[in-house]
């Protein structure tokens, strides 16, 4: 497998096949998923449990340190290869590929990437081994306005100190790392702000109560609380000032795994549609003999067709030419397209299931409930939008 | 998996928007407002290796793949759409089936001085009759001895105005529904072969699209296109092929559009402020580049499976409906971005609107696609 500091430098060409590689770890994981995340999920998400037991048996198979290089423990395996990963989680369960993919794109992805050398090797390590990372970003005032943040660190002596308030922290409380962005200097707005990775046993760090959610009932998303929160001076990621660059990468990056969840919960519900119409009898045959619902089901495949090949696209462009001027805008088309596509995807699915559709008991209204949030987190589709248009305003 | 255009590929793509923007524009607004076919354009094409991109060279093409030819098709339409699917027509419906399914001979005979562009193609499937259902069709051939003896009328026939060649898709026994269509190649010189002439359109109004009739035409055995009753499979297996060619269209047109868009939304100024400025426009705009990309990206896939002989029936009707759909969309906003002179002829973008909606219904409506689309659903789940 290519890692993230090597990209391969094969001659360019027109070739949409996966790798040997990518195959193998594809089936892998679908197995995986097959076997141990599909069979407890109704059960987990009815009950809000959090999958720690799978948790575990991710980090045993090394997706949790999918992002990192192997000198850290990890696999670093090339963006495609991760969305593969991702993909096929999120399949059998939205809860655990989010998990999953916030702890590899925006919590070791950006300390691998910003980290110094101390801060990898204590921190990588740990992350591939199967402690969870989490990121903290968004505040209670502070959506898609990422530079209006309030949250400060201030410098003392060998330490930092923040003070303030995330909101919708996913994997808040079971983590043990978080990278957390904040204001250190005077200047308001975007040019203030710093990131550091703050462990989950820092003094003066809390995590409050879950938010009750309308999907994704089985992750876990709570605010998180700095009060005279210290840590080292060397867990601050980059130089000081250089934040908002790091959350833009991070989330340009991580916008590919986003795109990749909302492909696997699409994904899923072609398939239980697909199941569930044929069937279910009416008008004296299976519904899927009704051009009505045949093509609901062609539309969805299609749709589920150029999602993907946006999403690989601008996986493959981030692999091989990480400093495209076009990566940026080629990863906000994927997410926006993929998660719009998936939410398309789920209601045309609970259609076809009927009144079935709106029961608990049919996984549908599930992948329905789970796939809201893909077209909001990570960037809303408005800020998808304002991102490609500046990049084809420019 | 990469995605990354070879050398030769965008030297072609560049040399071909050039041609297209010096040569095809130009003339684009007279030919859609005259309806008069472009033959010289037609030729032009032939002599850069247009008529036959894929073909190999010894049989008279440019020897270039399956994506080379969708990145002509698409330059040759963000220009001009009319001549675009003139090109597609010859070189996906025509050329194509002969170089798969043709004798020796008639690859000499036939493909050489078409995909050469010194002979123009058309493909006659469709009747009055038989449309999205093309086994319904009506048009016969009849055994005499060394020859068969056609008799039928055909519709809708791209550059069948001007055509030199058709492939003609013919009963030897319409008791047999579509096991008994059979593909012919008629030379348009032949004796009982009639054509009409420009009939006006909503769109692609200089394409040479109009009527075929054959009457008591005979035509050698040896002009048998594949055997008696294996029309039906070299239609099919054709109009795969075709889909790729029309996504490339649709990608072309809208592309023309989009960028006619951007332009003007930079350049028009009210409330004090460009139309880019607001957020409307400016989300408008990312959703036409956002499925503009992944209409591209779905034909050049099916492009790449066809050449490398894996099934494509998928990809080139996902391809299809997906572009096509697109294309309507994109024209659709781009029209609405310029507003009141959207609507008027002196911008291009009223007719890249018309021009887009052709691409969802010839070579397989949409509703054929999501039937092709949905059988492979079905069937694999």
């Amino acid at each position: 497998m290519a890692t993230l500091e090597a990209p391969p430098a094969a001659p360019p060409a027109v070739d949409f096949s996966l790798s040997e590689d990518q195959q193998l770890l594809r089936d892998e994981v679908r197995r995986f998923s097959e076997e141990r995340i599909l069979p407890g999920e109704a059960e987990r998400a009815a009950e809000h449990r959090f999958p720690e037991e799978i948790v575990a048996e991710m980090a045993e198979l090394g997706l949790l340190g999918m992002l990192i290089g192997e000198e850290h423990g990890g696999a670093g395996v090339d963006p495609l290869t991760y969305c593969l990963a991702v993909e096929e989680l999120s399949r059998a369960s939205a809860a655990v590929g989010v998990t999953m993919s916030v702890s590899n794109s925006v919590c070791a992805w950006p300390i691998s990437r910003f980290g110094s050398e101390e801060v990898k090797r204590r921190v990588l390590p740990e992350l591939a081994a199967g402690a969870l990372g989490a990121f903290g970003l968004t505040e209670p005032g502070s959506g898609s306005d990422v530079a209006s943040m309030r949250t400060s660190a201030r410098r003392d002596g060998d330490s930092w100190v923040l003070d303030g308030e995330k909101a919708w922290i996913t994997n808040a409380g079971f983590a043990r790392w978080y990278v957390v962005v904040a204001r250190t200097g005077p200047d308001p707005g975007k040019r203030g702000l710093s990131a550091f990775a703050v462990p989950a046993d820092a003094p003066g760090f809390a995590v409050g109560r879950p938010e009750e959610k309308m999907g994704l009932t089985s992750s876990r998303t709570a605010p998180i609380h700095f009060t005279g929160c210290r840590i080292p001076a060397g867990n601050l990621l980059g130089t000081e000032g250089q934040g908002f660059k790091i959350a833009l990468a991070v989330l340009d990056h991580s916008r590919l795994g986003i795109a990749s969840q909302a492909i696997g919960i699409h994904q899923r519900a072609l398939e239980v549609s697909t199941a569930y119409a044929k069937e279910r009898e009416q008008f004296g045959g299976p519904i899927v003999e009704l051009q009505a619902i045949r093509f609901k089901l062609a539309t969805m495949a299609t749709e589920l067709a150029a999602a993907r090949a946006l999403t690989w696209y601008a996986a493959s462009i981030a692999e091989r030419t990480p400093r495209h001027p076009d990566a940026p805008r080629l990863a906000s088309q994927a997410k926006l397209y993929a998660s719009e596509a998936a939410n398309r995807a789920c209601y045309e699915g609970v259609q076809i299931h009927g009144g079935n559709g709106f029961h608990a008991d049919y996984e549908i209204s599930r992948l329905f409930r789970d796939v809201r949030v893909t077209a909001i987190y990570e960037g809303t589709s408005e800020i998808q939008r304002m991102v490609i248009a500046r990049h084809l305003l420019h | 998996m990469q995605i990354e255009l070879s050398d030769e590929h965008v030297l072609l793509r560049d040399s071909v928007r050039r041609f297209a923007e010096e040569v095809v524009a130009p003339r684009a607004k007279e030919i859609d407002e005259s309806g008069e076919f472009p033959r010289e354009f037609y030729d032009q094409a032939g002599e850069l290796g247009l008529a036959g991109v894929a073909v190999p060279e010894e049989w008279g093409g440019a020897g270039m793949d399956a994506v080379a030819y969708c990145l002509v098709i698409e330059e040759i339409s963000r220009a001009c759409a009319t001549s675009g699917v003139i090109l597609s027509v010859n070189n996906s419906l025509v050329c194509d089936p002969i170089l798969k399914f043709g004798t020796d001979e008639q690859k000499r005979e036939f493909l050489t001085p078409l995909a050469s562009g010194a002979k123009l193609g058309c493909f006659a499937l469709t009747e009055p009759g038989a449309g999205s259902d093309a086994a319904g069709l009506r048009t016969t051939a009849r055994r005499d001895g060394d020859d068969y003896v056609l008799d039928g009328e055909k519709v809708f026939i791209t550059n069948g105005t001007h055509a030199d060649v058709a492939l003609v898709f013919a009963s030897v026994d319409l008791t047999k529904g579509h096991r008994g269509i059979t593909a012919f190649l008629v030379p348009a010189d032949r004796e009982g072969y009639g054509h009409g002439s420009h009939e006006f359109k909503l769109g692609v109004n200089a394409s040479g699209t109009t009527w075929l009739s054959f009457e008591d035409l005979r035509v050698p055995a040896a002009w048998r296109l594949g055997g008696e009753g294996d029309g039906f499979r070299v239609a099919m297996a054709t109009l795969d092929g075709g889909r790729i060619g029309i996504a490339a269209q649709a990608v072309g047109i809208a592309r023309g559009a989009m960028e006619e868009a951007l332009a003007y939304a930079q350049e028009r100024e009210q409330f004090g402020a460009p139309l880019a400025s607001f957020q409307a426009i400016q989300f408008y705009l990312a959703d036409m580049a956002t499925e503009l990309d992944a209409a591209r990206l779905l034909t050049w896939k099916a492009a790449w499976a066809k050449e490398n002989q894996k099934r494509y029936t998928l990809e080139a009707a996902q391809a299809k409906l997906f572009a096509s759909e697109m294309a309507q969309r994109v024209t659709n906003k781009a029209l609405q971005i310029h507003g009141g002179y959207g609507y008027t002829k002196e911008y291009n973008v009223e007719r890249y609107f018309r021009d887009a909606r052709i691409t969802e219904i010839y070579e397989g409506t949409s509703e054929i696609q999501k039937m092709v689309i949905a059988d492979w659903v079905v069937q694999r789940a």
